[in-house]
């Protein structure tokens, strides 16, 4: 190595994380800068891990079931409906048609509510410190609703095993409609203070570009795979939970940069809202649980079941040894598997650029580490 | 006691002390002005807690943040980490000595007064590189990096845009300045047919720039750099840097109201029959509407220390309102009135910038600064010293 003279430039490691405003949560990520530009990233994940695929070992299918609320808790329903979908098909249980149509609406609902917190943590990363009061506004009325349907806000353990727990409240229709009705107008308002703010534009536009062919060998999903153009949504590739009968559309962008992602996000928002509308109308009556043995037991086989939770593909693999407790339960988290083209998307790119590319990723470090 | 009050340096102290002693209350609720302004444009109430509606909380602030332990990093430069926010301060607050507060009140009217404030500003910039460096922090020191390379660049057109509208003054001198324009009887926003309303937004845009603020506000970039080139600083020595950034705000806001929107002087100057209207009627009325205010923001069931408390604070803006029409103490204070008015609007200008614009990045800021606002600024100048030499 040569000896370091007086002018000499010298790559500067900097450590960032775990505690950070916009690393979002506990992730460290260690930079190696040229000045303020990249030249690679690590991560060092773990800070949160609390073994959740051993625990399920140890737990019985119905024992287990909020424990995945805590894995990814802004979107804890999509959580809790893998898990119950694959419970389910493990033990060859049909669902109610009037329970699928509630968990659609619940899980767009929870879409909607974990979009806006990326959305205002992402503007809060790049530096528009407003939109995240708005967001939480909007949030807080979907959150009100899943209190009065469950009782509980964020990790709502909203569906069992076999359909739902609790018959929908008496006005949850109308609730439902009327955010829908109030909804939209604020995602326009969103749009305007953003969408063509030219320093929001510079700052997303060309920022963290992730295209198709990186996308697919990152294994990549989600509205990450969306914005690079490819039109990949589980819930029309593999429909569940009878999404096969709701009319929406799947938001694509082009160049698969911080800029496509936010549109094919907030695009998302309005799709949901669409879902919901379509459900509310089609909501049947009848039961709202399948039949389910008081002690649930699966014959032994092994399934995954995959759902398009909001951040990306979430998928449970879940092993039976014929007992009540899941031999094996493996969760392939999207927040994971997007983080890990973080270094791909940072290199080359200036530090401000790492934290949009964070918050772009739109990540939930419970998940990541579970 | 003759001697004494006929001092030549007497009204200068006097001023001075005024200064020092009130500039920390004013930016502490310059503070809370922002913390307002920023809740109300994000749907919340802000500091609600100490005082009626949070009247009070800059006092709190001032008494937690002093009372807080005093942190030195240990591995670091221990006397230039001391003196650095003592250097932002105290350059901030030299500013102050030549500001034209009013035609009667002010430090000094010496005859280079803006040279001075640009020049102090130009010294503070090393309080922020000397805090960020002495640190030995690496967030600290990308944030001092980033303020050197920007304040730098962004000195250039702020320097142009001034050069342009003192060009259109013929004087450095600040009170000169403010009277060349009720002289020629026009803002020099105005003047020249307008075109000096290019430098006006280049000197805004700019100070912006160089008081570290939203949408520039690199330097310390809370999402990236945690706190920038602060982020080891704690207790009374952030409460320095603190008072030293909001004060350079005033000073650079202060700044722009005398080059460009006439200082001290009330809309349209020249205009005879506007002088009852605006500088006895517009300013009663101002105290009176905010006194009402404060009496409409009283509530049954209120402490009775909040009430008396905002009790007083209408009564004080009742009293204010009387002086404003007593024409033996008019003449004294409507160059005040309208200084701060116009100060204080410009500073809500800088708060709603904040609150609606994302963060530029290093690079864009560069090129903002460079290809735009250079250019611009050095065009500016030309074409306005060619329309005034064609016009004289």
């Amino acid at each position: 190595m040569a000896e370091a003279t007086f002018l000499d430039t010298n790559e500067l490691v900097l450590n960032m994380g775990p505690q950070h405003p916009s690393t979002h949560g506990v992730l460290r990520v260690i930079l190696k800068l040229d000045g303020e530009k990249v030249l690679g990233t690590e991560c060092v994940i773990g800070y949160l891990h609390r073994g959740v695929e051993k625990i399920a070992e140890n737990r019985t299918y119905t024992m287990f079931n909020p424990y995945v609320d805590r894995m990814d808790y802004v979107a804890a329903v999509s959580n809790g409906l893998g898990y119950c979908l694959a419970a389910e098909k493990l033990g060859g249980i049909e669902v109610p048609e009037r329970a699928q149509v509630v968990r659609v609406i619940l899980t767009e609902l929870n879409r909607i509510s974990s979009h806006l917190l990326w959305l205002g943590t992402h503007a809060l990363d790049i530096g528009a410190i407003t939109p995240v009061f708005y967001c939480f506004r909007e949030r807080e009325e979907v959150l009100k609703i899943f209190e009065k349907y469950c009782g509980a806000r964020l990790t709502t353990h909203a569906f069992r095993i076999g359909g739902l727990q609790y018959e929908t409240y008496d006005t949850f229709e109308q609730d439902c409609l009327k955010f829908c009705d109030w909804f939209l107008p604020k995602v326009d308002e969103y749009e305007e203070l953003l969408t063509t703010n030219r320093i929001w534009v510079a700052r997303t536009k060309g920022v963290g570009i992730l295209n198709i062919e990186d996308c697919k060998h990152y294994g990549v999903s989600g509205p990450v795979i969306r914005a690079a153009g490819l039109e990949w949504d589980l819930r029309k590739a593999q429909p569940y939970s009878g999404y096969e009968g709701y009319e929406f559309d799947i938001p694509t962008g082009q160049a698969g940069d911080t800029y496509d992602r936010y549109i094919v996000r907030m695009q998302e928002m309005r799709q949901s809202v669409r879902i919901i509308r379509q459900g509310v109308e089609k909501l049947p009556s009848g039961p709202i649980k399948g039949k389910v043995a008081k002690v649930f037991k699966p014959p032994i086989g092994e399934v995954y079941q995959s759902i398009e939770a909001p951040k990306g593909e979430l998928g449970y693999f879940m092993v039976s040894d014929g007992s009540t407790q899941p031999y094996r339960l493996r969760v392939r988290p999207p927040s994971f598997v997007n983080l890990c083209a973080l270094d791909r998307m940072c290199r080359g790119s200036l530090v401000a650029d790492v934290v949009a590319i964070i918050g772009t990723i739109d990540i939930v470090l419970g998940e990541v580490d579970r | 006691m003759d001697e004494i009050l006929n001092n030549p340096y007497l009204p200068p102290l006097i001023a001075s002390i005024l200064i020092i002693l009130l500039f920390p209350l004013i930016a502490g609720y310059i503070v809370l002005l922002e913390r307002k302004v920023l809740a109300d444009l994000q749907v919340r109430l802000g500091p609600m807690r100490v005082g009626p509606y949070g009247f009070l909380q800059p006092l709190a602030d001032a008494v937690k943040l002093l009372l807080k332990e005093d942190i030195i990093p240990a591995a670091s430069d221990k006397w230039i980490f001391w003196g650095a926010p003592v250097l932002s301060t105290f350059t901030a607050l030299t500013a102050f000595s030549v500001l034209p507060l009013s035609d009667k009140f002010y430090v000094a009217d010496v005859n280079i007064g803006f040279l001075l404030v640009l020049a102090m500003s130009s010294i503070g910039i090393l309080g922020l590189i000397f805090g960020g460096w002495s640190s030995n922090s690496k967030y600290s020191l990308l944030g001092s990096l980033r303020s050197a390379a920007q304040m730098v660049s962004y000195e250039v057109p702020l320097g142009f845009a001034a050069v342009t509208g003192l060009m259109v003054a013929g004087t450095l001198s600040m009170q000169g300045i403010v009277e060349a324009q009720r002289d020629q009887g026009i803002w020099f926003m105005f003047s020249n047919y307008g075109l000096m309303l290019v430098p006006a937004v280049l000197f805004m845009i700019a100070g912006v720039a160089e008081t570290n603020r939203a949408p520039f506000d690199l330097p310390e970039a809370e999402s990236e750099l945690v706190a920038g080139f602060h982020t080891e600083y704690s207790g009374f020595r952030f409460a320095l840097y603190f008072l030293a950034e909001y004060a350079s705000i005033f000073v650079m806001c202060a700044l722009w109201v005398t080059l460009f929107s006439g200082g001290w002087l009330r809309p349209f100057p020249n205009v005879a029959f506007l002088e009852i209207p605006l500088n006895y009627g517009f300013p009663a009325l101002f105290f009176g509407v905010i006194g009402l205010g404060c009496l409409k923001g009283l509530r049954r069931r209120m402490p009775i220390e909040q009430l008396v408390i905002i009790g007083a604070l209408a009564g004080a803006m009742f009293l204010v309102a009387l002086l404003f029409v007593i024409p033996l103490v008019n003449p004294y204070i409507i160059g005040l009135f309208w200084f701060m008015l116009k100060v204080f609007l410009l500073v809500y200008v800088f708060i709603w910038f904040r609150g609606t614009f994302p963060r530029f990045r290093y690079d864009q800021l560069m090129r903002v600064g460079w290809i735009y606002l250079i250019p611009i600024s050095m065009g500016a100048l030309i074409v306005n010293g060619v329309v005034l030499l064609a016009t004289s």
